[in-house]
Formats: structure tokens, C-alpha cells, sequence
């Protein structure tokens, strides 16, 4: 008997899964066997203090950091040793890491469409530089673009290879609030449209209330609450999710003074 | 194979595993690194700008000699050759190095680190670029070594290409090395990138022969191939005669440097990998 198309799709390995995952830097524990899967389309924060792992746990995922402990599978490759299998699969967007400076925002989209592999690429960097209102400044080299232009690049580039598994790593961070929420807009967008799997570093609690269909929180290393950002609201009694962070914060720093 | 790991389920990409799709990755960082020559003329000029100066200083000094001692007048070319290929050496390094810095001053290496760009790719671009450059550089140097002393790097015929390749090989050994110790340690290391080839400056004899290196220095000296070229254009210019197993030897020796130079590449990039220092350089 023919299987349905659901029962076959769900044979695939899943877009994102993080088994006992560890890392250690000399003696510091960035990341403390943390465990999660995410299913096709979702869309997932990591959210934690400064120094709760997050970044480790994206740069894991990325490939860019080999864990000391544990798997970071994407779409079923092990990003310690077969990335190359999956990169072109996914992208990355973060404020802390940029294009090249002296290149126009055109070269940089050329560029990493050639790295990526683009098809008609051409069209594609027009068609992506209208998407975000980046036509007239196609020709101006990216280091002298606003912070909140080169966020709009930022994310082109993201988008070039329409991505499955989209890393975002405070994507809206020293953004005005109106550029904030146009990005905020283009990336639900996306996800809808492609039903994109996204990991979203931020910390910006009404983003992640708007953008996330689950929440991760980190601290230490570890995996400290998981669950929708409307669940968590109610498990803390609180009225938004900035106050569940406030809360979950305090609460910590204030076990940390008993003796 | 799962789904996508060639090819991929968007529509926009092409195949990933080709042949054809890891020059147009090679192709994309070449056009990075020339779009970023191309647009700025002040960094066009210094690329020249040191070669000219070593050329006119060693060009003159030669004139110098040549009137007033007779060995000079008989070797005539000699330094201006040796300025011109040791130039090649040094430019060739430096265009490969400073190509790959470009990526960590630009805060971009995290971007390429994870595209598909595999590490050969990366390596094989910035060979490419280093090309270029010392072409950009040395090509007008060359032309008013021409001009202004008489004296034609071309005359020297196949050896010149002999002495070319192997200068090129060795600056390549070099600049896998010096940007492997650069991912591994970051921008502490960058002077590392800059200062590597002058090392080989006292060691590979460019001014003098082998023979006036103290006998235990000697064979440090003779186990770097730059050491036969530099041999190799004064027995040209002195005794008129071109010695192939000079260039043989160099050519062995850069096979071995540049096969420990890749491997010192890759181990240094995965060392980074474990201790993080890519996403410290990102940020």
C-alpha cells in the first residue's frame, strides 16, 4: 500500500536536531548538554542572559564551532563533519558580522550568489533588492550604507538561496523601531511563503512574542524552560514575555545570593 | 543521499557537488577579491609602489658598481634580477595573506565560513588573486627595469618561467601557513602574515651565494627552494649557463612545502573550529 505523502515526509530527518550537546572552552561551559528538535517550519528563539550560549549553540549549528560533546544535525548531517553536505540549505543573518565593506551591495549579492550557487542570479539580485527596497542602493558600497541598509543587505543576503533553515542571530538589534518592524514583517513573510525552519537568537521579547512559535530558554548552558511563548506567559503568571525573562532572571540571580 | 544534499529543494539553485559549481564558488571569491583592488586606486598603487622602490634603489646601485668595480660591470643584472624575483617571492605571499585579512577586517569571515565555500576553494581563490596581484605589481616594475637599466627579466627565456613557478609555489606554501596561524589565533597573529617571507630574505642567499653562509646554516639554506633560484639567475648571469637540476630541486622541495603548507592550512582551520576563534573573528 502506498504511504501517505505526510508518513513519507516524516522520514526525513528533521531540519534541526541537537542531541547532548556540549562545549567547553578551557574551563568554561558555553554549552551544557542541551537536547532539542525542531520540526519543518517552525520558527524557534533562543533566549537567555549574555553568556547563556546561545551564540555557541547557533555557531554549533552552523558548523563554525566543533562541540566538545554531543551532535548538532542539520537536515541529518553532522555540521562537525559532513557541513558541506547541507550549507547550501541554510544562511545566516547577524548585525555582529558583516559584508565586505568596499564592495557595492550588488558585488556582495554577486558574490555570495556565486557562493551559493544561485541560479539566474542576476534576476534573482534584482528581484531580492526590489523585495527589500534595496534597488537605489544597489551601486553604493556597503560600508557607507545606515545600519539600518546594511540590515536590509544583511538579510538579502540571507534570502539569496532562499533558504530552508534560516539562523538569526538578533537580526533587529540597533534597528529603529519602524525598520524593525518592516524586518520583522519581510522575515514572517518568508517563513510563510517557503515554510522556513527558523532559529532566532534575541533579545527582544515582543520580536520573539511576534516571530516564535516556541521558545528556548538558556542559562549556563542549559536548557532551562521550552515551550510556547504563550504557555510560558501563563506557567509564570505573567502578562508578556518580557516579564517571564525579568522573572526567570531575578529568580536566578537572587538563588545565586543565598548562601 | 537525503534530499537536497547535491542538489537542493530550492528552485533558485543549482547543483552543488559539480565540478562546474565549485569554479563558479572559486569564480565568486576571485570577483570579491578583484572588485575590492578595483575599488580603490590608492591600494593599486602601493602594490606597486615597494617593488618600485627596490627595483630604482638596487637599479642604481648596480650603476654604481658596475662603474667602479669590475666584477659588477661583468654582472651586470645581477642585483636587479635578484630584486625583481625576490619581489615575486614577497608580492606573491603578501597578495595571497592580505587577501584572506581582508575577510577578517571586514568582519565577513563568519559569512564565508559558512556558505558552501569549501576550504580548497577558498585556497585555490586566493592563489588566484595572489596571481593577479603580483602581476598588477610586477608587470610595470618589470617594464621600467627595461626602461631605465637595460635590463630584460624576458631575456632570461624558460628559466625565467622555471624561476617564476617556483617563487610562486614557495609564496603559496608561505601563505597557507601564515593565514592558517591568522584563522587559528585572529588578528594577534596578523603581523605573522606580513613578516613570514622575510625570513627567507638572509636564508635564501637572493644577494649572495650559498657559500658565504657559515657552513651550519648552509643546509637550512639549501632545504628552501628559493635558495636554487636565486643560485640558479647568478649562474645565468655569471657563468652564462641555465642548471636544471637547480630548478628540479626547487620544484621537489615545493611540492613537499606546499603539500605541509595545505595540511598546516586545514589543521589550523579545524583547530579554530574547536576553539572558536571563527565566530570571535565575526564579531
Amino acid at each position: 500500500m502506498q504511504k501517505p505523502i505526510s508518513a513519507a515526509c516524516d522520514k526525513r530527518p528533521p531540519p534541526v536536531q541537537v542531541v547532548r550537546l556540549r562545549k567547553v572552552y578551557r574551563d568554561i561551559v558555553a554549552v551544557d548538554g542541551i537536547d532539542f528538535t525542531l520540526a519543518a517550519g517552525a520558527v524557534t528563539a533562543l533566549l537567555g542572559g549574555n553568556g547563556a550560549g546561545k551564540t555557541t549553540t547557533i555557531a554549533m549549528l552552523m558548523g563554525l564551532v566543533i562541540p566538545t560533546a554531543g551532535e548538532a544535525r542539520v537536515f541529518g548531517a553532522d555540521m562537525a563533519r559532513e557541513r558541506h553536505r547541507v550549507l547550501h540549505r541554510m544562511n545566516f543573518e547577524s548585525p555582529y558580522v558583516d559584508v565586505p565593506m568596499r564592495l557595492t551591495v550588488r558585488q556582495n549579492l554577486e558574490v555570495y550568489g556565486r557562493l551559493y550557487g544561485v541560479r539566474d542570479l542576476k534576476a534573482v539580485v534584482a528581484a531580492t533588492a526590489d523585495d527589500l527596497r534595496l534597488t537605489e542602493f544597489l551601486d553604493r558600497p556597503y560600508g557607507k550604507l545606515s545600519a539600518g541598509q546594511k540590515t536590509r543587505v544583511s538579510l538579502a543576503k540571507a534570502l539569496l538561496n532562499e533558504p530552508e533553515l534560516l539562523l538569526l542571530d538578533e537580526p533587529t538589534a540597533s534597528l529603529d523601531p519602524d525598520t524593525a518592524d518592516w524586518v520583522r514583517a519581510k522575515l514572517e513573510h518568508y517563513c510563510r511563503r517557503r515554510r522556513a525552519t527558523v532559529v532566532l537568537a534575541s533579545h527582544n521579547m515582543a520580536e520573539v512574542e511576534r516571530l516564535a512559535d516556541r521558545v528556548i530558554m538558556l542559562e549556563k548552558g542549559r536548557v532551562i524552560a521550552d515551550a510556547t511563548p504563550a504557555d510560558l506567559i501563563t506557567r509564570f503568571g505573567r502578562s508578556t514575555l518580557e516579564e517571564v525573562f525579568l522573572a526567570i532572571a531575578r529568580r536566578r540571580a537572587d538563588e545565586e545570593k543565598l548562601p | 543521499m537525503t534530499g537536497g544534499e547535491a542538489g537542493s529543494s530550492s528552485l533558485r539553485l543549482g547543483e552543488q557537488t559539480t565540478l562546474k559549481a565549485s569554479a563558479g564558488r572559486i569564480w565568486g571569491m576571485i570577483l570579491r577579491y578583484w572588485y575590492v583592488i578595483r575599488s580603490s586606486w590608492p591600494r593599486t598603487a602601493e602594490l606597486i609602489y615597494w617593488p618600485l622602490v627596490q627595483m630604482l634603489m638596487w637599479g642604481f646601485l648596480q650603476s654604481y658598481l658596475a662603474s667602479a668595480t669590475s666584477f659588477a660591470s661583468k654582472a651586470a643584472g645581477l642585483f636587479i634580477g635578484a630584486v625583481l624575483l625576490w619581489d615575486i617571492l614577497v608580492r606573491s605571499q603578501l597578495g595571497f595573506a592580505v587577501a584572506f585579512l581582508e575577510d577578517i577586517w571586514s568582519r565577513n569571515l563568519g559569512h564565508l565560513m559558512m556558505s558552501p565555500l569549501r576550504p580548497a576553494e577558498l585556497v585555490a581563490a586566493l592563489m588566484a588573486v595572489s596571481f593577479i596581484k603580483l602581476m598588477v605589481a610586477m608587470v610595470p616594475v618589470a617594464f621600467l627595469a627595461y626602461f631605465l637599466f637595460g635590463f630584460n627579466v624576458l631575456s632570461l627565456g624558460l628559466a625565467f618561467a622555471a624561476f617564476f613557478a617556483n617563487l610562486v609555489l614557495t609564496s603559496w606554501a608561505l601563505g597557507l601557513v601564515s593565514t592558517g596561524v591568522v584563522l587559528r589565533w585572529g588578528l594577534g597573529a596578523e603581523s605573522f602574515a606580513w613578516l613570514i617571507v622575510f625570513v627567507f630574505l638572509p636564508l635564501c642567499c637572493v644577494y649572495y651565494p650559498v657559500a658565504t653562509l657559515p657552513a651550519w646554516l648552509q643546509p637550512v639554506s639549501l632545504a628552501l627552494p628559493p635558495t636554487y633560484v636565486f643560485e640558479g639567475l647568478r649562474a645565468i648571469v655569471l657563468e652564462g649557463k641555465f642548471v636544471a637540476a637547480f630548478m628540479l630541486k626547487a620544484f621537489g622541495l615545493n611540492i613537499i612545502y606546499f603539500a605541509l603548507g595545505f595540511a598546516a592550512f586545514a589543521y589550523f582551520l579545524q583547530s579554530a573550529r574547536k576553539h572558536g576563534t571563527l565566530v570571535q573573528m565575526g564579531e
